[in-house]
């Protein structure tokens, strides 16, 4: 069925350009035999509307490899369905391929190409699927060959693919708060009348509305504020002050208070002060929490490597899961396979990719016999292996079983609010006590009068929530320039930074990309010459300058080569002396040609000038820009490839051993663990897993990728390639955002101070408290909202 | 004015139905996720046209 046409068209299924010959069917053109599977499938099911929504939905489908036969192996399919009784199995699969109107609509059709699928629901920006099937018409390996003959494989992973909504359902925030909003809503309600005053004959409803606001404050105490008070007691016995105690602290003596004045009706209580200052709270906690639904910061080496290995053994072929693989088992790996253990290569051509580990992108050839680590991708043939260390033993993974693993992250820093919370308890405690002793002798009833309205005023709401607006705040500028964070606290963490270490491949540099041009006029007698010299050095530039001209012609001979390391090559070739290399090296002294960085290569023959090859390495945009950061900034790069590049990154990272090239994943994690040891705050970026450790080690670590939902290895943020040359405005922004925490505390204390002097008195009116507690928090939210923006106006990130 | 007795029972109950049905739809995922109803409402099932052969 193929056709030959002369004008370029799309696949109308991809959109992909298709080749002069391709498929069609009808008036539809296919660039490959998946893309018109896939359609016909879907025709056939009147499922066509998939076309009709969005172009070219689907994804190109011509490279086919799919090995699920593992789906079979019982111990699999129950890690990976999620509910499964006789007859129906629950599953969720992560679709990396889901990215518009067309993918939901089709997902969610699953079941009229197949009915024993019940129901499909998309979770769009999870780029999840949620199947529920029939178990025994159709077995999980089938629901995944549907989604695969339609083009949406899923990713199966064992570890955190598919992400699940516990962590918001655990401690029920959004419940708490909505008890929180409801009581706070009618107690306002109530309490007005109160405020207002009430004439004479109203008075019978004073102690109705008195009653009922009491009412109101047992869910919103017991429920919503109830984890404030556990949570100062449990710091209270740790020894801890954290701001939680005072927080705590006030919702009791507002409530213990609240209780007396209106039982003995002596006053109205501070109920409205109580739910109030219980739902800004928790909204500040909600604020806090914001998360990506589509990021994930805690990936290791199990969402990397595959779910199950093809085990050879007396038995024939059978899969095992990953984690019960054992030494001295036999293993078949297949093109495009990760090895998962490190394991002696026995039978086939190994070529392994290592680019996932080290970084380079040359896959490497090995011999029969021969070790290969753990981590690379086989590219060729099926090759079998000899497992000879488990997984988690094994040259790369050995890294998870280091310590800093199985550190808690969430103390490393200790946080400028939890500094100034202790002195400000302390403080309080002192003050609350002091009005109380002064007015003991004389007023017993005054004195407790004003050690409660103390402890009420002071409580610090405003303080608590300067913390979370502006770090939320700050995140939302982040993201706006695709930098995105684990979570607010990490805000703080980038400023206290004073060390940055980077890796070098996939990081600064783009894998596997240099581009050469050549300035000034060469004969092909010349361009021979120069390629045939440059054929005879190893050195990166020589050989991408033998790369861009070609192969030289046979009979140039080279006599005469004398390669100086660092600085050029002189040789002789027909005659003709040819001095290639620096500016320094091939230029005179004071040449003004000679100023250049590494990446030029001057070409002299027979001693007259003619001109240079530029070599454009490709580096992300702006890495030269760092140079500005040596200033405040200590720069190191960590690379685990050769150092062919040192001369070209001198200018950004100096000479003085700031650079260390074939550092292996564990160097990397130790290099800085020695420099967190000399008490520096190391911010790391990486990219690979071969960077894991150290991005875990590091203060901050920093994920680099040209894809934000490509995998990443676990780190404290991500960080889209194409935002590398606003680092230094990230750091920048990030002091300015902790510079608007401090002023949002002076502001909260100014009124703190206010309402002190109130309270000293003895004589806090309830409405006294029930404004200042509103109006304090929205100024801080206001000004923290406002200061972080302009903050990122000047720092151009808006 | 002992009506108000009345009225602001009615208006806590009224709001309790709204914390309730709040509480119900959190119960039952309807915030899990918040974009994908957006764009599935846009989509129009309709019926089978064109079944090739």
């Amino acid at each position: 069925m193929s056709v030959i046409t002369l004008d370029t068209t799309h696949c109308y299924h991809c959109g992909n350009d298709c080749p002069d010959e391709h498929f069609n069917i009808g008036d539809k053109d296919f660039c490959c035999h998946g893309c018109k599977e896939v359609y016909s499938i879907l025709s056939k099911s009147g499922l066509s509307n998939y076309y009709s929504y969005n172009d070219h939905p689907g994804a190109n489908r011509a490279q086919e490899d799919n090995r699920l036969d593992y789906l079979l192996e019982p111990a699999i399919v129950k890690d990976l369905v999620e509910y499964s009784d006789d007859d129906i199995a629950i599953v969720t699969f992560y679709i990396p391929h889901i990215h518009c109107s067309s993918c939901i609509w089709l997902l969610e059709q699953l079941n009229r190409l197949n009915p024993a699928i019940y129901y499909s629901r998309v979770d769009f920006l999870r780029k999840q699927v949620n199947i529920r099937f029939n178990k025994k018409e159709i077995n999980l390996k089938g629901v995944v060959e549907l989604l695969d003959r339609i083009g949406y494989d899923p990713l199966i992973s064992l570890q955190d693919i598919v992400k699940k909504q516990v962590f918001s359902k655990k401690d029920n925030l959004v419940k708490k708060i909505a008890v929180a909003g409801f009581c706070f809503g009618n107690v306002m309600l109530l309490s007005f009348p109160e405020y207002l005053g009430f004439s004479a004959h109203d008075e019978q409803f004073k102690y109705f509305f008195g009653w009922l606001n009491l009412l109101f404050t047992i869910p919103v105490t017991f429920y919503s504020g109830w984890g404030y008070i556990t949570s100062a007691y449990t710091s209270l016995r740790n020894k801890v002050l954290t701001i939680d105690f005072p927080l705590a602290l006030g919702i009791v003596v507002l409530f213990v208070r609240s209780w007396a004045e209106i039982g003995f009706n002596t006053g109205a209580g501070f109920v409205d002060t109580l739910c109030g200052l219980i739902f800004f709270l928790l909204i500040g906690k909600f604020v806090q929490r914001k998360t990506y639904y589509h990021l994930s910061f805690e990936r290791d080496y199990r969402s990397f490597f595959p779910v199950a290995v093809q085990v050879l053994d007396a038995d024939g072929e059978r899969h095992v899961p990953l984690s019960d693989l054992k030494v001295g088992q036999r293993i078949r790996v297949r093109h495009q396979e990760i090895i998962p253990a490190d394991a002696i290569l026995l039978k086939g051509e190994a070529k392994v990719d290592f680019s996932f580990v080290t970084g380079e992108s040359v896959p490497v050839n090995k011999t029969l016999g021969e070790v290969i680590y753990a981590g690379g991708r086989q590219m060729g043939g099926a090759i079998e292996l000899d497992v000879v260390k488990p997984v988690s033993q094994s040259y790369l993974t050995r890294l998870w079983n280091n310590e800093a693993f199985s550190r808690n992250q969430d103390d490393r820093i200790e946080t400028f609010s939890q500094k100034v919370s202790k002195y400000f308890t302390i403080v309080l405690l002192i003050i609350a006590l002091g009005s109380f002793l002064y007015w003991m002798p004389s007023d017993m009833h005054r004195a407790i009068a004003s050690l409660t309205a103390v402890l009420i005023i002071a409580c610090p709401c405003a303080l608590a929530l300067s913390t979370p607006f502006t770090m939320s705040a700050a995140l939302g500028i982040f993201d706006k320039n695709f930098f995105y964070l684990k979570n607010a606290a990490v805000v703080e963490q980038i400023a206290a930074v004073d060390t940055i270490v980077f890796d070098k491949t996939g990081t600064i540099s783009i894998a596997g990309g240099s581009s050469v041009a050549l300035v000034g006029d060469l004969s092909i007698n010349e361009k021979d010459a120069i390629s045939a010299v440059c054929a005879n050095s190893s050195h990166p530039l020589s050989q991408l300058v033998c790369q861009y001209l070609g192969a030289a012609a046979r009979n140039t001979v080279v006599n005469a080569y004398n390669e100086i390391g660092g600085k050029g090559i002189t040789a002789q070739v027909n005659g003709k002396s040819i001095k290639l290399g620096s500016g320094k090296f091939v230029l005179d002294a004071g040449d003004n040609r000679a100023g250049d960085n590494g990446s030029l290569v001057h070409i002299l023959i027979d001693g007259k000038y003619r001109g240079y090859f530029t070599i454009k390495h490709q580096y992300r945009q702006g890495v030269y820009d760092m140079r500005k950061l040596n200033a405040d900034y200590k720069l190191y790069l960590l690379s685990g490839d050769h150092n062919h590049e040192r001369s070209n990154l001198a200018s950004v990272f100096g000479n003085d051993g700031a650079m260390f090239f074939e550092q292996s994943p564990q160097n990397k994690l130790d290099f800085i663990g020695y420099l967190q040891q000399q008490g520096r705050k190391v911010m790391m970026l990486g990219d690979g897993l071969n960077d894991a450790g150290a991005l875990k080690q590091s203060d901050i670590g920093i994920a680099v990728t040209d894809n934000v939902n490509n995998f990443s290895p676990g780190s404290d943020a991500i960080l889209d390639g194409r935002s590398l040359a606003r680092l230094p405005a990230f750091l920048q922004f990030s002091k300015d955002a902790m510079r608007v925490v401090y002023a949002s505390f002076g502001i909260s204390l100014l009124y703190n101070l206010l309402g002190l002097s109130y309270a000293v008195t003895g004589k806090l009116s309830p409405v006294i408290a029930a404004i200042l507690m509103p109006v304090s928090t929205v100024t801080i939210i206001s000004f923290t909202s406002l200061a972080t923006h302009l903050a990122a106006k000047k720092r151009k990130l808006l | 004015m002992s009506i108000i007795y009345f009225l602001i029972g009615c208006s806590v109950l009224l709001a309790l139905v709204f914390l309730a049905a709040f509480f119900w739809a959190q119960r039952d995922g309807q915030h899990d996720d918040m974009y994908t109803p957006s764009v599935r409402i846009l989509l129009d099932d309709k019926p089978v046209e064109e079944i090739e052969k």
